[in-house]
């Protein structure tokens, strides 16, 4: 859910744009390295991706479904550099030609939704990694633990901007336990077909996923 | 006709994006009700002169629905003094909070609606680079705007096929075809991605963007009545209203 207009107060709005500018231009520098201009065309089409692939619904339970939201498989595909532009890309796109999430929300809604599961959850994966055996079962996990981890992020970092510049008196115990707990059920649902979506590219192009880093290929069944 | 096509390109003018920062609106603050009715105005003059349908314009409007709920909901559990409407008790500070959350996210959504319907989204892009965005940036927009079509039709057809052998999943662990199909839809747009980049590489990409924003940015009356500096002025004037600076 894209935060709208006026839904958090101007200052935290602002300072939240300047954390926004601040990481777009160390991630620019930072996929500069690997000839980002050439590979513009093919950010666009990940980007692309991550957007058609939001309206693609998965079965939940009972007539329910949700998808994906797929920042964190963004960062796992194609590392947290490329990944974060093209998240931050999708939530400009969405904010200026189909009005979802404010024009003064947009450094808000791309702290929470490009930035927290890209760098922060990202994180996390690599710390998993390494954590776990280094087969295909051990990355795996290690995805499925950073997309919990993405979603539930992401909501707290929400909570956190909501009492800084939230526009009302709601008392923060009762939202953040409201918050926590519907997402860690969201976040179930997103690490369950973040690690199946993975398993599948994993399955077809091992090549293509960047976490998968130095994970022997051979040791990857593949399917044929 | 030609009525139509002047009245198309004096709306055109005013189409720049210098009017983005409509959202200086969110900074009004809520007790200065006028400043919303003169904010909400201005919105729906702009309405009028891009002539938007009422039906479109609600129907994209949807999507601020969830923020909405939210904030019907805050006047029954805010905190602070209660008072008396319609024989419920209501958290006055809630009630004031669900006003300014409304007032605002539904001028905001309005406001981005207008703008996404009234410019060509290449000019949008163009409007991005006036703006200082990077140009690298802007070309991935480009890039991710052009193949859109593309790759949401291949994935509707990739799920038409899936549906079509009978894959029909209920619950979240029978989600594996499903998720196949999002693999295979990533494969397929960054293979995509690598022949595009390929073929821009045999027609002599250099690897630097050229820069497509003209020079004039141009003028105009009506731009004038919708820009960002007649919002901030209602919203400064309101602010100040507010704390007593001025007296009304």
């Amino acid at each position: 859910m894209h935060i709208p207009d006026g839904f958090i107060d101007g200052p935290t709005s602002l300072a939240a744009g300047v954390v926004a500018v601040g990481g777009v231009a160390v991630a620019l520098r930072k996929a500069a390295d690997d000839d980002l201009e050439s590979r513009a065309a093919m950010t666009g089409l990940v980007a692309a991706f991550v957007f058609a692939v939001q309206m693609l619904n998965f079965p939940v339970a009972g007539g329910t479904s949700g998808h994906l939201m797929g920042g964190l498989f963004a960062a796992v595909l194609v590392g947290p550099w490329l990944g974060s532009l093209a998240i931050t890309v999708v939530l400009v796109v969405q904010c200026l030609l189909f009005a979802d999430g404010g024009i003064s929300a947009l450094g808000l809604n791309i702290v929470n939704m490009a930035f927290v599961p890209t760098f922060v959850a990202y994180g996390i994966f690599l710390l998993a990694r390494k954590a776990a055996p280094a087969t295909r079962v051990g990355l795996l996990s290690a995805t499925a633990a950073a997309a919990l981890a993405s979603v539930v992020l992401a909501a707290l970092a929400f909570v956190a901007e909501f009492a800084l510049g939230g526009t009302t008196t709601v008392s923060l115990s009762t939202l953040s336990a409201a918050m926590i707990g519907v997402h860690v059920l969201i976040g179930i649902g997103e690490a369950v077909i973040t690690t199946l979506t993975v398993g599948a590219v994993l399955a077809t192009r091992p090549d293509l996923v960047y976490g998968a880093g130095q994970l022997e290929l051979n040791e990857i069944p593949v399917l044929t | 006709m030609r009525q139509a096509r002047r009245c198309r390109s004096s709306t055109r003018r005013w189409r720049s994006p210098a009017w983005w920062p409509s959202c200086w609106r969110s900074c009004s603050p809520p007790e200065a009700v006028w400043a919303f009715g003169i904010h909400a105005a201005l919105v729906g003059l702009a309405a009028g002169l891009v002539r938007i349908p009422a039906r479109v314009l609600a129907r994209r409007m949807l999507v601020e629905t969830p923020f909405v709920l939210f904030a019907v909901a805050l006047p029954f559990i805010g905190m602070g003094p209660r008072t008396e409407v319609l024989g419920l008790s209501l958290s006055e500070q809630g009630l004031w909070a669900a006003w300014a959350i409304i007032a605002k996210a539904t001028l905001g959504v309005a406001a981005s609606v207008l703008l996404a319907w009234s410019v060509p989204t290449a000019e949008i892009l163009v409007g991005l680079e006036r703006l200082r965005c990077p140009r690298v940036l802007v070309a991935i927009a480009g890039f991710m705007i052009r193949y859109l079509d593309v790759v949401a039709g291949e994935l509707h057809r990739l799920q038409i096929a899936r549906i079509s052998r009978g894959d029909d999943p209920r619950r979240l662990w029978q989600a594996r075809a499903t998720a196949a199909t999002a693999g295979a839809m990533f494969v397929r747009a960054f293979e995509r991605g690598e022949r595009v980049q390929q073929a821009m590489a045999a027609r002599g990409f250099t690897g630097s963007f050229p820069c497509t924003a003209p020079r004039d940015p141009g003028t105009g009356v009506v731009r004038a009545v919708v820009s960002p500096a007649s919002l901030i002025a209602v919203a400064a004037v309101a602010v100040a209203v507010t704390a007593n600076l001025v007296v009304p």
